[in-house]
């Protein structure tokens, strides 16, 4: 009974499914899926290496100090990092002092409380506040930006796929559309003249729709000064921002990086040793 | 408790011997996985996932009681109490890491141990109970995963919940009230994060339950063992312990190597990285798709295209979303009645030349197949892909293995254990 049963649903499943591959080879074959500009024309990440890469790597402190400055001087306009607070900014080799004053002169001020009135009001940060949005809410957000709400990136190299490459590429990725052609050699607008990028976007292989409401925040080289001396290039710019914006997503990976070894160490002479007695339990034992 | 040459548990001191006139607890224990237990000598590898998913429990209850103790279910804050567990906690990212893959590895060593199931036939007869309620395990596992892949209340914990519990709008008449009453709300909120945080803690216990009975019945028949072939006497075992507690510790390391250097060294590799985004309720991701272990199931779930109705009436009698979702639970509780579907009295596929064609060359590729088309987004070839293995896993479970029981003919089996490892024929006939 229990056989003839299973028979009987095994056979309603799988002609179902079957009668469900016709259907499906047959819409494939009538109405074949069409390209689209987004599938052809949308790139991967590119290349680029890091200091903190790899099972050793160990963040470049002098890179995300340069990184912080190109967040503060050009993405700050517009993008918080509400998970990170002044205080970790120790992590990137200031003192107290220094985070004390970096956080009292950052652009925009905490909300907070008139103390006399009870009115809304602001005050400058301290160490224990987290990084301010330049906007007061979404509306406010949205209003100043052609109704597109700019990312908090405190997440920002883990939320997308090959996430610190992902956002050098982008900050990269800004392209004249006129006559753009991808690696192939196709020509964006001749293949999909209506993937034409509409007044307010800007175009960006890299962007998972090709168009971005972000304009190119980098444009050109020295739009930050670099304390330490470093020539201040677009790319050198868009590699220590995305160096930076890996540290605020995984600030404590150093820490994990060197745990794994010493747990990895301790693992190996535990397997070694628990080989070892089973073979000498074992050892008078065919099995 | 299973064989008569079992050794006795003797309490050694006055202290021993007090306890275990009271409560013979160190005897149970010394019974169930200590020199009390005889087990078959020829035991490989495949014989210590059990165990491993016993550590691999233990590690998620006890990481995540820890999490508990930081995090925060709330639709505003979850989110943020998870980042504040990866940033503020002391050593909270490796709690966090180790949970999060620590599920992964749960369902690793699960699937391994559900493989080393299928292959040697443990659940045949008189090990049917055993096989049963490790399928109820595997179920329990299922929501538990499901429900704690929501907590961190990210883009696809939240899209994850919309879909799952969306199965439930599928039920005829009472599908949408029904998810409603589940949810607690018209979409996953305050209400269903609460409940299944709540459920999240709870369900590891039940598994702990449910484990006990698992191993309880286990020790009844005693374990199985590659060759299929019972245990006929003293010389085919050996004891629990020192011998398997040995072997046992040695793929304890090893699982835990693989584990360490996947939870420090590429934490993020199998999930998402939509999942660290904060959940949207007006944003949908462009490609929804559950965690890795689930994928096999969904991609049944999308297979189904077509309306079961009567031919050019335009009658519908099952549309083919709910045929999808009635298939994906199938697809499971078939297993239930693996024991009574293949009759087979060969236990080990090794002496089953038909049903180990079957195995390797139909329903292993279909299941891998099924999990590279479940993460696929739903383009034509994926789709037609899933489809023929989602045909051929319901033939091969519910047409093709009772078939093949009845007209296979087994190759010889070995006389006994000691036969088949030691190569030479028992000189005492067994007992």
């Amino acid at each position: 009974m229990v056989r003839l049963v299973a028979f009987l649903v095994g056979l309603f499943f799988s002609g179902m499914l079957l009668l469900g591959l016709g259907d499906t080879v047959i819409k494939a074959i009538q109405e074949p899926e069409q390209p689209t500009a987004e599938h052809e024309f949308h790139e991967t990440p590119l290349a680029v290496s890091f200091a903190h890469d790899g099972p050793f790597g160990k963040f470049d402190r002098g890179q995300l100090q340069r990184g912080l400055k190109v967040y503060s001087e050009v993405c700050a306009a517009c993008h918080s990092l509400n998970l990170v607070a002044f205080r970790d900014f120790g992590a990137l080799g200031y003192n107290e002092e220094q985070v004390k004053a970096l956080a009292k002169a950052w652009k925009t001020e905490v909300p907070s409380i008139n103390p006399e009135t009870g009115e809304a009001a602001t005050r400058p940060a301290i160490p224990a506040d987290k990084i301010p949005s330049p906007f007061a809410n979404e509306v406010a957000a949205r209003a100043a930006n052609n109704n597109a709400l700019p990312p908090d990136l405190s997440l920002i190299t883990k939320a997308r796929a090959d996430g610190t490459a992902y956002v050098y590429s982008l900050l990269m990725g800004y392209r004249n559309q006129a006559g753009y052609k991808n690696a192939e050699g196709k020509e964006l607008l001749k293949e999909f003249p209506e993937a034409a990028t509409s007044p307010g976007l800007h175009f960006n292989p890299w962007f998972a729709n090709l168009n971005i409401a972000m304009a190119n925040p980098i444009a050109g080289d020295d739009q930050v000064t670099y304390d330490d001396g470093t020539k201040a290039t677009k790319e050198q710019m868009a590699k220590d921002v995305s160096a930076f914006l890996a540290w605020t997503a995984e600030p404590k990976m150093e820490n994990r990086k060197s745990a794994g070894w010493a747990a990895l160490g301790f693992l190996i002479i535990f397997t070694v040793l628990a080989w070892m007695s089973y073979r000498t339990i074992w050892a008078d034992k065919k099995h | 408790m299973s064989f008569p040459w079992a050794q006795e548990y003797k309490p050694q001191g006055t202290v021993s011997k007090w306890v275990d006139e009271r409560l013979p607890l160190p005897r149970l224990v010394y019974n169930a996985v200590g020199a009390g237990y005889p087990v078959p000598r020829n035991l490989n590898y495949f014989w210590n996932f059990g165990v491993l998913a016993g550590v691999a429990l233990v590690i998620q209850i006890v990481t995540g009681i820890i999490l508990a103790m930081h995090y925060y279910a709330s639709v505003d804050g979850a989110f943020n109490s998870v980042e504040h567990i990866m940033r503020d906690v002391n050593s909270g990212w490796f709690i966090r890491y180790a949970h999060m893959n620590g599920a992964s590895f749960f369902f690793i060593v699960v699937y391994i141990h559900i493989f080393r199931g299928l292959f040697y036939g443990s659940y045949k007869a008189p090990r049917e109970m055993i096989w049963l309620l490790g399928v109820t395990i595997f179920l329990l596992m299922m929501a538990t995963a499901f429900m704690g892949y929501v907590l961190p209340w990210g883009q696809m914990s939240f899209w994850g919940a919309q879909v799952i519990t969306g199965f439930f709008s599928a039920i005829p008449l009472v599908g949408e009230p029904l998810r409603q009453w589940l949810l607690g709300g018209f979409a996953p909120d305050q209400a269903a994060l609460n409940r299944f945080f709540s459920l999240h803690y709870l369900m590891p216990f039940v598994i702990a339950g449910v484990i006990i009975l698992h191993v309880w019945a286990l020790h009844i028949p005693g374990s199985s063992n590659p060759t299929g072939v019972s245990v006929k006497g003293e010389q085919d075992t050996v004891p629990f312990h020192p011998y398997y507690t040995a072997k046992d510790g040695f793929g304890l390391g090893i699982f835990l190597i693989f584990f360490v250097a996947v939870t420090f060294f590429a934490p993020n590799m199998l999930g998402h990285p939509d999942n660290y985004i904060p959940a949207n309720p007006l944003s949908t991701p462009a490609h929804i798709v559950p965690e890795w272990y689930f994928l096999p199931f969904y991609a049944i779930l999308k297979a189904f295209t077509v309306d079961f109705g009567i031919p050019f009436t335009g009658i519908i009698i099952i549309e083919a979303k709910l045929m999808g979702v009635l298939a994906m639970f199938g697809s499971i509780l078939l297993l239930f009645f693996l024991p009574w579907l293949d009759t087979s009295p060969v236990r080990s596929g090794h002496y089953r030349p038909l049903f180990r064609k079957f195995f390797w060359f139909g329903l292993i590729p279909c299941i891998v197949l099924l999990t590279y088309c479940g993460g696929k987004p739903p383009y034509a070839q994926w789709v037609i892909l899933s489809q023929i293995a989602a045909a051929y896993y319901f033939a091969h479970f519910l047409i093709i293995l009772p078939i093949v029981s009845r007209i296979e003919r087994p190759l010889p089996l070995p006389n006994s254990i000691t036969e088949s490892v030691t190569g030479k024929p028992l000189e005492t006939a067994a007992a």
